[in-house]
């Protein structure tokens, strides 16, 4: 059997996924990255590895991906996770068009073809503001956990405004908004709406078209996907392997490329993407 | 990732990159002398400037952007930029600007300084008014004289005759000024001299430029056009930079000869917009050079004056023509439509894969309305296009993972369409 790796390593996390020839997910891990970027990528290799039960050198072909992708050393081969997102999202929802990523610090819109290639994308550039580092903030001054936040959030019944652009500075608004007395839900819903709209002048830049595939660790944030769909106006596909989704298209590309090594097919081995 | 063997630079062996050098620095020696020399000095624009004309009045040109890009190049404006920010110029102001007026507050121009003062300060207007506040400031901080050179923007396709006699009419009024702070009578013999050697530069550079269509194309458009935009911009005029371009030329067509680029391997041609990164100039380049993408032809190498499709300065019309090029044939003069038909032929003339924006993080007026050439090349007329920001003159907002991410990322899908090309 052959199996395929792909390592993603991002700011704050570092995610690892094994497929096998049949590209069934055998194995996930996930880590905090941490300050050593190398050893985060490893680290969480070889915790997949174990928990697919397979030695590493089963693994035919390592796959990098993330902001932190060329620090895997050990791996064979590096690609950015706008491509792997889109790979990813077209393996577990076929018909997806439209990727939208929300991961720590990063909100990338993606215009995927019918085969996952990336036809488009764009990126918040300079700020945090409408990624999940926004939602940290917030969870932070109000003192919920950041798996409460998004149910409290669909619990607003009158959303507060805000009107600051700025992750660091949107805790001040939130700061005043509690000393007016406002819910905490209006406070989440706020924050919520804030960064969907956002999000929506990045996916306007790629042009929006059904499916929309959401992906990266905030796509389990229920209140994201809900208020999402509002903004989008249309429904969205959400999996549980969302937070994995760089990392399994990174797994993907990877498997690919070690089939076609075995089999030897020289414009196979060139890649696919 | 790029498939296949690594794509490095080729090793340069030629003359261009040093001759410019040379050139380029004899023009700053003979700044540095001009005050012990008494020599007058005129500050200009290097859009749509009559740099010719003020050879020909016997007032050595200064660019004060040169001068900021050099620094920034040496990694050393980032302090001159601060020192005029605590000066009171905004964080959002122009990093050219805060260079050159950083530079004034930290003592490297002015009297006995590397960079004098102008003698006068003629703002020929690119478009910018930031660049008017520019000058005025640098008028104020040197004493010298101030003339506002008017250029009214392109707004038909050619220019009109009033346009054409109003330019005239302050360029006569220039050499006026002139004539009174150098005590030389102006001669428009010697002007028709200059402006052949004009000419016979500007044609020499065309010719360059039109050599980027054979594949490989002999030097990167935009990296290496970088080299002689000192000759073409600053030293117009001159007998030395006429025959630059003469070696120039030859040099590039035997690159073509014998199927030479600066890379080796020519994977993706690109057609560049916006100006470099100086301050990272190297690190940008290595991000396009391992994938083996070269710039076939660029904006930003026009921007002193657009010569590929014809025009030459006339030294039959000599005032006519120095206006002629300030309103028609000047980058920032013209609408952003006109840039989108200029960035169009040159996808489609020199056989470009994909347009690349640098969009200027300081600039109001050239990265004005990129976003929408983007849409418009992506979605009207199907050109792969990628838009990365960072500043020319500020090192504080180039993010290098941020734009690797994002060139990595739209190289891999150029690649992976021309591999599904290649399939059918």
């Amino acid at each position: 059997m052959i199996f395929g790796a792909g390592v993603d390593v991002g700011s704050t996390q570092t995610k690892a996924v094994i497929v096998d020839g049949a590209r069934r997910i055998v194995a996930r891990a996930l880590i905090a990255t941490g300050a050593n970027v190398t050893r985060a990528g490893e680290n969480a290799f070889v915790q997949a590895c174990e928990e697919a039960g397979l030695p590493r050198e089963a693994v035919g072909y390592v796959v990098g991906t993330g902001y932190g992708r060329y620090k895997v050393t050990f791996g064979d081969t590096q690609i950015t996770e706008i491509t792997c997102h889109a790979r990813g999202a077209q393996s577990l929802f076929p018909r997806t068009r439209t990727v939208i990523d929300m991961g720590g610090q990063d909100t990338k819109a993606i215009k995927v073809g019918p085969d996952g290639s990336v036809l488009d994308f764009s990126m918040n550039d300079k700020c945090a503001a409408g990624t999940g580092r926004f939602l940290s903030a917030a969870a932070d001054v109000t003192g919920v956990g950041l798996d409460e936040i998004g149910p409290l959030s669909l619990q607003a019944k009158s959303p507060v405004r805000l009107t600051s652009v700025c992750t660091v500075f949107v805790e001040s608004d939130i700061m005043s908004y509690l000393a007016q007395r406002k819910t905490v839900e209006d406070i989440l819903g706020g924050v919520h709406k804030a960064i969907a709209t956002r999000t929506m002048s990045l996916v306007r830049r790629v042009g929006v078209e059904d499916e929309v595939t959401f992906t990266g660790g905030v796509s389990r944030n229920v209140g994201m996907v809900r208020t999402l769909e509002v903004v989008l106006g249309r429904p969205i596909n959400v999996s549980d392997e969302g937070h994995y989704m760089g990392a399994l298209g990174a797994a993907l590309f990877a498997l690919e490329r070690a089939q076609a090594a075995a089999s030897a097919d020289p414009v196979a081995v060139a890649g696919r993407h | 990732m790029a498939s296949g063997a690594k794509v490095q630079e080729r090793q340069y062996q030629g003359r261009v990159h040093e001759g410019s050098r040379q050139l380029m620095s004899a023009w700053m020696a003979e700044l540095g002398r001009a005050e012990a020399e008494g020599r007058p000095t005129g500050a200009i624009m290097i859009s749509g400037n009559c740099v010719e004309l003020l050879r020909a009045c016997h007032v050595l040109p200064m660019f004060p952007e040169v001068t900021a890009l050099q620094n920034a190049i040496r990694h050393k404006s980032l302090p001159l930029i601060l020192k005029a920010e605590q000066a009171g110029y905004s964080s959002d102001n122009c990093a050219y600007v805060k260079a050159d007026i950083g530079l004034f507050l930290d003592g490297g121009m002015g009297p006995g300084k590397p960079i004098p003062f102008p003698t006068i300060t003629v703002c020929n207007y690119v478009g910018c008014n930031v660049y008017v506040k520019w000058f005025e400031h640098l008028a104020d901080i040197s004493g010298s004289k101030l003339f506002m050179l008017d250029v009214p923007f392109a707004r038909t396709p050619e220019p009109t005759e009033q346009d054409v006699r109003y330019v005239v009419s302050q360029l006569e009024e220039l050499i006026a000024l002139c004539e009174s702070v150098t005590s030389h009578r102006f001669d428009i013999d010697e002007l028709r001299e200059i402006l052949g050697y004009a000419a016979r530069a500007e044609d020499g550079y065309a010719r360059c430029k039109h050599l980027c269509k054979s594949r490989p194309a002999p030097f990167d458009a935009y990296f290496d056009a970088i080299n002689m935009m000192g000759p073409i911009n600053v030293l117009r005029g001159t007998r030395e930079a006429a025959e630059f371009f003469d070696e120039a030329v030859p040099e590039f067509e035997g690159l073509v000869a014998q199927g030479l680029g600066p890379l080796t391997e020519e994977r993706f041609r690109t057609v560049v917009e916006g100006p470099p990164p100086y301050p990272y100039y190297r690190n940008f380049r290595n991000l396009f050079t391992r994938w083996g993408a070269v710039s076939v032809a660029s904006t930003y190498s026009t921007v002193g004056g657009i010569w590929e499709w014809g025009f030459r300065h006339d030294p039959r019309r000599p005032l006519e023509s120095i206006a002629e090029q300030m309103l028609r044939e000047n980058l920032t003069n013209r609408s952003i439509v006109a840039r989108y038909g200029q960035i169009k032929r040159y996808v489609e003339e020199w056989e470009a894969d994909a347009l690349v924006i640098h969009s200027i993080k300081s600039c109001r007026l050239f990265s004005a309305g990129q976003g929408d050439m983007r849409e418009y090349f992506t979605r009207e007329l199907g050109v792969p296009t990628l838009l990365v920001e960072s500043d020319l003159e500020d090192p504080r907002y180039y993010a290098e993972a941020q734009l690797r991410n994002r060139i990595d990322a739209f190289f891999e899908s150029l690649e992976h369409k021309k591999l599904v090309a290649a399939a059918h």
